[in-house]
């Protein structure tokens, strides 16, 4: 299936190569570089590039290109799926997936690499299992290691390889035994002009950090299940369970883990937390516009809204901004004409309001289209949707475990056209 | 080719190699693989490096595994070095050990070593544990790459795992399946009902080849669902098991769909909650081509939620929808809001969205979609806002109603300032007027007013093509703008100058009076022009349309030809016709065929034989041996290692043949039959493993069956539990171990039911009191030097010579007693080594050829276990046949 990875960065040096059948000379990601070129921004790379005898299928993460090599027939997705799952375990094992941490930790990149895949087909790609087999860098271990010889390389079969629940490793073990669950929800929106909502929806998942000894079998109930459109679970997931009786049963992964995304569409009415009056325009004439934006509470349930951040990608003409802002700070940069205004905490009582004047290149056209907002915020001790957990049982284990539930609202895609 | 720096770096990691230090070794390896990681040659340490094969050190062996897959293809001779010690560890206990041999054994790339991959699969395939029967399944792609001859053989293998129960299994074996054999289809219907079952609990990568491999079987075995009649019941799957046969697919009758193709669509539907987008991708794509009609929008909503994850995933998804929102509108139609663009999308994901919003668009909702899609034509990506004003024309034909809104909307565009928004508006506008051209005669005098403001070629071009063709409805203004066209010609593009002499020679037959000068200027303007295309055309409408003595018949028919009504272009999806790939596969996204794709079949009209999947309910017991330990999915995960650290290496073959016990005429219907098992018995080191299968062969139910605790001849006996009950036909395989003390002597016990006893005994053979164990070749030669004298036994004798070969000496021996093969350097010897059950003695055998004759050669302590071996081994080597 997969042949060749190659990992290029965005200034197009290729930096690590592996081959897990026959090796494939790297002058294939000539065509890539082609591609590049004429997608202009990364973003714009297709995913799926076809050369004379092979097709690359790349995607492009944390500023690096991964560049499978494909030679015959394959699920486009399954390939996909599996380089954002490389890329995953580099983040987890790492604490960030970029060139430099890749290049410090090549031995183990390619080890991990090694066990993923066997003659091109997934072999390992649960986390618990790659980390008994290999285990992740951390400084006390290599200074351990240099002293007493000792490897990073697990001896034996991972105990959770051959079990039906391979999520799992045997003998966990913990003195503070506690299970924490994060609903965070993210809020993707259009706005027009006018502020009535185009579209919306909300995107949650439920993050877990597990630490619990032995094997428990942890039941998470909701309060209201019924709000909930559709559910993706983490394999550990009885779905039988969810069918019938809409709770969620697991033996849980060791340690963090996403245990599932949901989904509330259109149809349920979705609570916009704030409103947007803005006023962008452009002169006909004097090469100049106008801004004016003020953000203010809408639906907050009561809660502060903080992090607020506005985007503003400018048109190519605005050389420019000269703004005062009431708070918060506001930068423009003129390479990549991103107007990134940070507020900070949202006060109710004082709107904050950016205003001043935009100077354009002189001689050129005003822009035909006024340039939308994209904005970000955070909401702490509130799901948006409503969903609350009910309760969280555990069994099989004699232990009382401490668990804990938090909630966030996010903004996701929230966008404001003007 | 390599810089001086490089080159003595190589010396000093060559230098580290040959060190005796663990850490020095390691660190050069970890820079070794530091420089295959960048691309960079590192072949010419191939010596130093493969001579730390053996190492001891995991993670050096580990590197050193690394290196040598990466090149052992470029240094074929020197690789082979490395096979023996691979060999060796093939029989390692350690199953980490035994699968990491067999992975690497198996990507070392060099064609002479291809009888001992396959002899090491075929090994490998029957291993008690399932993560080396999942490794021999990868290793049999890689052997069928390196060389196709070997298919017969690896489709046995495969047919072999094929009907293997363990989950870890199933996803690897259907791979190599589908990349050896993919044709074999009848090697599935045995294994179709278990795949199905099996599914939910494979892991996800395997999930997602099965589901793609049984959609292919599903559509060459079942009749289609899609009948217009057809009746759907729901509950015909649970009465299938008791009323197989009355049930026949019938043309006359209503549909009643195959529950086995109902058990598939049952048993994939949890998986559209997978959290990986390509099963979710592959179960949608299953429904799309095996579901009936009516249950597909079960997976809208799946693929909808993709749409929330990376952009590479939205752009795949997104093109499966658009191929299936051109058949189905219904089932996105609820989700178009989910489809609209963002400012911040890339512009590969714009246009897909745009699609399909497009192929969704009818007359309820048309109205809101031209209201966002004039949100996007101010876009400032311009290409997107081009893509949005075809979209505009696409939804004006499709649906009659808007289409004077939507021109409308297109001509107030044509005085947009950048170009190529005009451009595009011109070009859609003019394959809308062709469908409806006499009622818009202001459009296109609209058009040639702003025309000297168009610079874009192909707007150009397409103004030009519309005033000829309608030169009738503005006969004012035509001629006008032919006199303008006249005056630049010579400065426009090849596209625009085509045009004028077109618009020129239209002008020509219809208005000759005002025209006629104005069209011989611009003939004669082409007739010198560079371009050759430019000069053949003119020279070609010069002699139609200008009648003189040379001009053949045709110029009669000029109007005709020129003039003739044409059809309207057809705005059409760029996805119609890419339903004719199966969903979700790479063909699909390159809208070609890519090599390797398998074409769906399309449904046979009568459905074959439904009773090919019907497997027996009594398994028959496996030859791998130990049943109860290979379904891995009832084997709690803690028990392995306690397993693996009893045994010293598994053993090489395990005979399938069962012993009586005792015959149902003496057990008065209760008959029972044993076998050796060749494993170490868990219940004790000293004892001999057997499994006994007892069958009940009354109509009455037989109750509590053991043995009785007292035993005749004075073995240590392991029992069984107590069976309680077993009713009339049935049987069960139950496990016990029998201390024979090393001697062949028979164990004598009684074997009762609830009303009888009855006295049996089991007689073992000599070479099922062994248990093999691996050592080196020095090892056994070694152990070998210190028994002889009495301790040996030898003898001569006459092979006959079928068993000459390598692997019949091999077989042969192993199928009489249960020794380990000693990977031997030599050709003509053959070693073999085990110790004794209950004192853990060596006994050493070795079989050396000297045409025609062998001498075969026991060491043991044990002199008459090794005299009594030695008899047997004898006949079986004399003996022929099988």
């Amino acid at each position: 299936m997969i042949h060749s990875l190659f990992l290029i960065n965005n200034a197009g040096d290729l930096f690590l190569e592996k081959h897990w059948k026959s090796v494939i000379s790297r002058s294939v990601c000539d065509y890539f570089f082609e591609a590049r070129e004429k997608a202009v921004e990364p973003d714009n790379v297709p995913p799926v590039i076809r050369t004379p005898h092979h097709y690359l299928i790349n995607i492009y993460r944390e500023k690096i290109f991964f560049v499978s090599v494909i030679q015959t027939e394959v699920p486009p997705l399954f390939v996909i799926e599996f380089l954002h799952r490389v890329a995953e375990t580099f983040q987890d094992y790492f604490g960030e997936c970029s060139e430099t941490t890749i290049k410090d930790n090549v031995v183990i990149v390619y080890e991990l690499l090694e066990e993923m895949l066997d003659n091109g087909f997934p072999l390992a790609t649960e986390s618990n299992i790659l980390k008994e087999l290999i285990r992740p860098p951390t400084i006390l271990r290599s200074m351990v290691n240099t002293i007493t010889g000792s490897s990073n390389v697990g001896e034996t079969l991972p105990t959770g390889q051959l079990s039906n629940i391979p999520w799992r490793r045997a003998g966990v073990k913990y003195t503070n035994n506690e299970a924490y669950f994060d609903v965070v929800e993210e809020i993707d929106a259009i706005l027009d002009k006018s502020g009535t909502t185009v579209f919306a929806e909300i995107q949650g998942v439920i993050d877990a950090c597990v630490k619990l000894s032995g094997m428990p079998d942890l039941t998470l109930s909701f309060m209201n299940p019924r709000l909930l459109d559709d559910v993706s679970f983490h394999p550990c997931v009885r779905y039988k369970r969810w069918e019938s009786e809409r709770v969620i049963s697991f033996i849980p992964p060791d340690g963090n883990f996403q245990l599932m995304s949901y989904h509330i569409s259109a149809q349920n009415l979705v609570a916009i937390p704030i409103y947007v009056k803005q006023n962008i325009s452009f002169f006909e004439t004097g090469s100049s516009g106008r801004l004016d934006i003020t953000v203010g509470p809408k639906q907050t349930m009561g809660k502060t809204v903080e992090c607020l951040v506005v985007t503003v990608h400018m048109p190519k003409v605005v050389l420019s901004a000269n703004l005062s802002a009431t708070q918060g700070t506001y930068n423009y940069d003129p390479v990549t004409k991103i107007l990134l205004w940070d507020i900070g905490k949202l006060n109710p009582q004082k709107l904050p309001n950016l205003k001043g004047s935009l100077s354009l290149q002189s001689g050129a056209p005003k822009p035909e289209e006024n340039p939308s907002l994209n904005i970000d915020l955070k909401i702490q001790q509130l799901a948006i949707s409503g969903l609350k957990v009910n309760r969280l049982d555990m069994y099989g284990e004699k232990y009382k475990p401490f668990k804990g539930v938090k909630y966030v609202t996010k903004a996701g895609k929230f966008q404001v056209r003007t | 080719m390599l810089s001086p720096w490089f080159l003595c770096r190589n010396e000093d990691l060559k230098e580290m190699l040959e060190s005796n230090k663990e850490s020095l070794k390691l660190e050069a390896m970890k820079r070794i693989v530091g420089l295959i990681a960048k691309g960079k040659n590192a072949s010419e340490l191939f010596p130093a490096v493969v001579k730390n094969v053996a190492s001891k050190n995991i993670e050096l062996k580990k590197l050193v595994y690394v290196y040598l897959v990466r090149y052992a293809e470029e240094q074929q001779d020197l690789a082979l070095l490395s096979i023996s010690t691979f060999q060796r560890a093939l029989k390692d206990p350690n199953q980490l050990i035994r699968a990491s041999a067999l992975r690497v054994l198996s990507s070392i790339r060099v064609p002479i070593i291809v009888p001992i991959m396959m002899l090491a699969i075929k090994e490998a395939a029957t291993d008690l544990s399932p993560y080396v029967r999942k490794t021999a399944a990868h290793a049999i792609q890689k052997l069928y790459s390196l060389d196709p001859d070997q298919k017969e053989h690896l489709i046995e293998v495969i047919e072999k795992l094929l009907k293997d129960k363990s989950t870890l299994v199933a996803g690897s074996v259907v791979m190599a399946f589908e990349e050896v054999c993919p044709d074999r289809i009848d090697l599935i219907h045995k294994n179709y009902r278990k795949l199905c079952n099996l599914l939910v609990d494979v892991e996800e990568w395997g999930q997602v080849v099965i589901i793609h491999m049984l959609t292919r079987y599903a559509r060459t075995q079942f009749v289609s669902p899609w009948r217009e009649d057809a009746v759907f019941d729901e509950n015909s799957a649970k009465a299938f098991y008791d009323s197989e046969e009355e049930r026949r697919v019938d043309q006359s009758k209503p549909y009643i769909m195959d529950p086995d193709h109902r058990l598939l669509l049952r048993n994939t539907k949890p998986l559209l909650q997978s959290r990986n987008t390509a099963v979710v991708m592959a179960v949608s794509q299953l429904y799309w081509h095996l579901a009936p009609k009516h249950e597909l929008s079960i997976i809208t909503k799946s693929l909808v939620r993709l749409l929330r994850s990376h952009r590479e995933v939205q752009y795949i998804v997104l093109q499966n929808i658009a191929t299936m929102s051109i058949q189905r509108k219904g089932m996105f139609e609820p989700f178009m809001k989910s489809f609209y663009v963002r400012s911040t999308d890339a512009t590969h994901i714009k246009t897909l969205k745009l699609e399909i919003l497009t192929n969704l668009a009818n007359e309820a909702n048309i109205s809101t979609i031209l209201r966002e899609f004039q949100t996007y034509v101010k876009s400032q990506d311009k290409a997107f806002a081009a893509a949005t004003i075809q979209a505009i024309g696409c939804c004006a034909t499709n649906i009659s109603e808007v289409t004077d809104t939507c021109l409308n909307g297109l001509v107030l565009l044509l005085s947009n300032r950048d170009e190529t928004v005009v451009a595009e508006s011109v070009v859609v506008i003019k394959k809308l007027l062709q469908t409806q051209p006499s009622q818009h005669s202001d459009i296109i005098k609209h058009m040639a007013k702003l025309f000297d403001n168009i610079t874009v070629p192909m707007a150009r071009a397409s103004i030009l093509w519309l005033m000829g063709e309608y030169c009738e409805h503005v006969p004012k203004i035509a001629p006008d703008v032919l006199r303008k066209m006249a005056k630049t010609f010579t400065d426009e593009e090849d596209i625009v100058k085509l045009q004028i002499v077109n618009l020129a020679a239209k002008l020509y037959l219809t208005n000759s009076k005002q025209t006629k000068l104005l069209t011989q200027y611009i003939l004669n303007l082409g007739k010198y022009d560079q371009n050759y295309d430019i000069r053949d055309r003119t020279r070609f409408i010069r002699q139609l349309i200008v009648p003189n003595e040379k001009s053949g018949a045709l110029s009669k028919y000029a109007r005709r030809i020129l003039m003739a009504p044409k059809p309207a272009p057809v705005l059409q999806s760029a996805f119609k016709d890419r339903d004719r790939f199966q969903l979700g596969t790479l063909s699909h996204t390159l809208n070609s065929q890519a090599s390797g794709y398998l074409e769906l079949s399309d449904w046979p009209a009568v459905a074959p034989d439904q009773s090919v999947r019907n497997v027996e309910v009594v398994e028959p017991v496996k030859e791998t041996g130990a049943p109860a330990l290979s379904k891995s999915k009832h084997f709690d995960a803690v028990s392995w290692p306690v397993c693996v650290s009893l045994q010293a290496s598994s053993p090489v073959f395990v005979p399938e043949t069962s012993h009586e016990l005792l015959h149902r005429m003496t057990g008065k219907g209760l008959s029972a039959q044993y076998r050796f098992t060749r494993q170490p018995c868990i219940y004790g080191n000293s004892m001999v493993s057997l499994q006994l299968t007892l069958s009940n062969s009354t109509d009455q139910a037989l109750e509590n069956i053991h043995i009785s605790e007292k035993s005749s001849t004075g073995q240590n006996i392991h029992r069984f539990n107590a069976i309680e009950r077993l009713e009339p036909q049935a049987s069960v395989t139950v496990s016990m171990g029998v201390d024979f003390n090393d001697s062949t002597q028979a164990a004598n016990f009684q074997l009762c039911t609830k009303e009888d006893e009855f006295s049996v005994s089991i007689q073992p053979a000599v070479g099922e009191l062994l248990l093999p164990i691996t050592m080196s070749e020095a090892d056994f030669t070694k152990e070998q030097g210190k028994l002889v004298g009495m301790n040996e036994s030898s003898a001569t004798i006459t092979m006959t010579p079928e068993n000459v070969s390598s692997q019949s000496v091999n077989r042969k021996v192993v199928s009489v007693a249960n020794l380990g093969v000693i990977p031997s350097g030599q050709e003509n010897i053959y070693r073999f080594s085990g110790k004794t059950v209950s004192s853990g003695s060596l006994v050493l055998v070795s079989v050396v050829l000297k045409d025609p004759d062998a001498v075969i050669t026991i060491n043991t302590e044990k002199t008459v276990m090794g005299s009594m071996l030695l008899r047997q081994v004898k006949t079986a080597l004399t003996n022929s046949g099988p």
